[in-house]
């Protein structure tokens, strides 16, 4: 086992620690890294201007997450209703588009919205004939595509907590003259928290962090802290701010998958609460 | 469950629903490679011209073979790391929490992040960028895939006929090769097939640590490039192949290994 965890110590905690380091320094006149030691860094990712981006990208991805769940639940919910035998293979053909390749999945999306895209046509078809729509290169596009690509993993996470529900407590819960929202309300939801906290935190981290889907569905004309990252490295060249960035989106990962644990720990403890008056 | 007739109705239209959503995006980018006509969206008659057109194309041709040097060269660092971590771990039962961590992390860390990391590392180490740092990336997240399949078909072995084979007076290496590795075997391709893929789709930190230069673009660098540029029918059939091939090692991976995709 020791040469993998050299692997991954020279190739993912090194590399890690320097940009975490980097983020101290100060750049240099000519783009190059000025070793001087300096918060500026931080204090620039507070600035209105970036500070704006990060909140808009939050907005966006929470948006995101928002839909995928209510979608993924309905979608997991289903399956998880279905005829045991066929769950596996539902299960099977909702994750196979997860497994192709993300630019693909998010090109599909081009196709579909462009300006002479399938949409369009249908709605000449119906005997649309005003304006086209522009629906590429907006923030519907962009989340649009955000959803379409993370939703084989929502349904996963979902279906994980729902197939396992023992079907008694609802049952029980109409028995004593629950209505079916009630019973969903207050027995089959709390249950099923975590996976909808862990398919929430999902989407929500890997659209906070993404520059794919805005250069691409976005035009470009919504920046998200991806996008920021990008541009530090690879065009305005000021590394010790990119590494800023970079650290205040782990930052913002680490404070969501401390609040997904604490979700989950107290929906665990209201569930344990549940049955106990289910088995009383 | 109850099965009411209206519920058994509402939860086939949501199935209808959700799987039309995750498919017609798809179906139509496929159809349109078989378009005839250059628009990438009017439907003009049947015509394979695009894949023939792909053929042609030398920038496609070798940033493919540069995807499938990067490909099998990492997946098979990859395969041999994370399997024997996985051993190590599972052998020793101890899951010391920083362990973990350093498994888990490659593949909950996001890939713009890894991504600046190696780009900051390898030009502070002034190494000259291309295929090789690419590798060297690839194996990082590949090799916790291939570790934590492995892993997953490990919980439920007996190490007690290992400590037999010993016993019987088997080497280390012959236990290995008789004993565990005959266990773990479909797991291990399984994983394999599934470090391909991830490696064949890449795109983001084979973006930062490819250095300057097209000699080293990779298959999803080119489609990027591409698409940037606008929509063509020869991108539709470059991304159909791309997709039937992470597709069928998927399918065979899921085959092998009932599980991996997470059921």
């Amino acid at each position: 086992m020791a040469p993998a965890l050299v692997w991954l110590t020279a190739l993912m905690v090194v590399p890690c620690a320097l940009v975490l380091a980097l983020a101290f320094f100060r750049r240099g006149i000519y783009g190059g890294i000025e070793y001087t030691f300096t918060l500026e860094n931080f204090g620039l990712v507070f600035d209105p201007l970036y500070a704006g981006i990060f909140l808009n990208s939050a907005r966006i991805a929470g948006t995101a997450a928002l839909i995928a769940v209510v979608i993924g639940y309905a979608a997991a919910y289903a399956i998880a209703a279905a005829p045991r035998r066929l769950q596996p293979v539902f299960l099977f053909f909702a994750v196979l588009p997860f497994w192709s390749n993300y630019l693909i999945r998010t090109y599909a999306w081009i196709v579909l919205l462009n300006r002479e895209g399938l949409i369009t046509q249908l709605l000449r078809w119906f005997g649309y004939t005003g304006e086209q729509p522009s629906m590429l290169y907006t923030e519907g596009a962009v989340i649009a595509g955000l959803v379409y690509n993370y939703l084989p993993f929502v349904i996963l996470a979902c279906y994980a907590p729902l197939s396992r529900l023992n079907p008694e407590l609802a049952e029980a819960s109409r028995d004593l003259g629950a209505s079916a929202l009630t019973t969903f309300r207050r027995v089959i939801l709390p249950l099923t928290v975590p996976g909808i906290a862990a398919g929430a935190v999902f989407v929500f981290v890997l659209s906070i962090g993404n520059f794919v889907t805005p250069a691409l569905l976005g035009g470009g004309r919504f920046q998200m802290i991806g996008n920021l990252v990008y541009d530090q490295f690879l065009t305005a060249n000021d590394w010790p701010f990119g590494a800023a960035l970079a650290m205040a989106l782990i930052a913002i990962m680490l404070l969501v998958l401390m609040a997904q644990a604490l979700a989950a720990d107290r929906a665990s403890g209201r569930a344990a609460e549940a049955k106990g008056d289910a088995d009383g | 469950m109850t099965s009411s007739p209206a519920r058994a109705f509402g939860m086939r239209t949501i199935l209808i629903l959700v799987f039309a959503f995750l498919y017609i995006p798809i179906a139509v980018l496929v159809a349109l490679s078989f378009n005839k006509g250059g628009l990438p969206t009017a439907w003009s008659g049947f015509s394979l011209k695009w894949y023939a057109s792909l053929a042609g194309n030398s920038a496609i041709l070798s940033a493919a073979l540069n995807t499938l040097i990067v490909a099998l060269v990492s997946t098979a660092i990859a395969t041999l790391l994370g399997t024997l971590l996985a051993i190590g771990v599972e052998m020793r039962r101890q899951y010391g929490k920083g362990l973990e961590a350093l498994i888990f992390a490659p593949m909950i860390i996001p890939d713009i992040v890894l991504a600046i990391a190696l780009l900051s590392f390898f030009s502070m180490l002034n190494l000259t960028m291309g295929l090789h740092t690419i590798i060297l990336a690839h194996v990082v997240f590949n090799l916790a895939f291939v570790c934590s399949v492995v892993r997953a078909r490990l919980k439920s072995f007996d190490w007690s006929i290992v400590e037999a084979s010993a016993d019987l007076g088997a080497s280390a290496i012959t236990t290995f090769r008789r004993v565990t590795l005959p266990v773990i075997l479909p797991a291990v391709v399984a994983g394999a097939l599934l470090a391909f893929t991830l490696s064949v789709d890449e795109f983001i930190i084979a973006f930062f640590t490819a250095g300057a230069g097209r000699a080293s673009t990779t298959l999803p660098m080119q489609i990027y490039a591409m698409i940037r540029f606008g929509i063509t029918p020869e991108i539709n059939a470059l991304a159909t192949i791309v997709m039937a091939v992470s597709i069928t090692a998927l399918t065979l991976s899921q085959r092998l290994n009932p599980g991996i995709t997470g059921q």
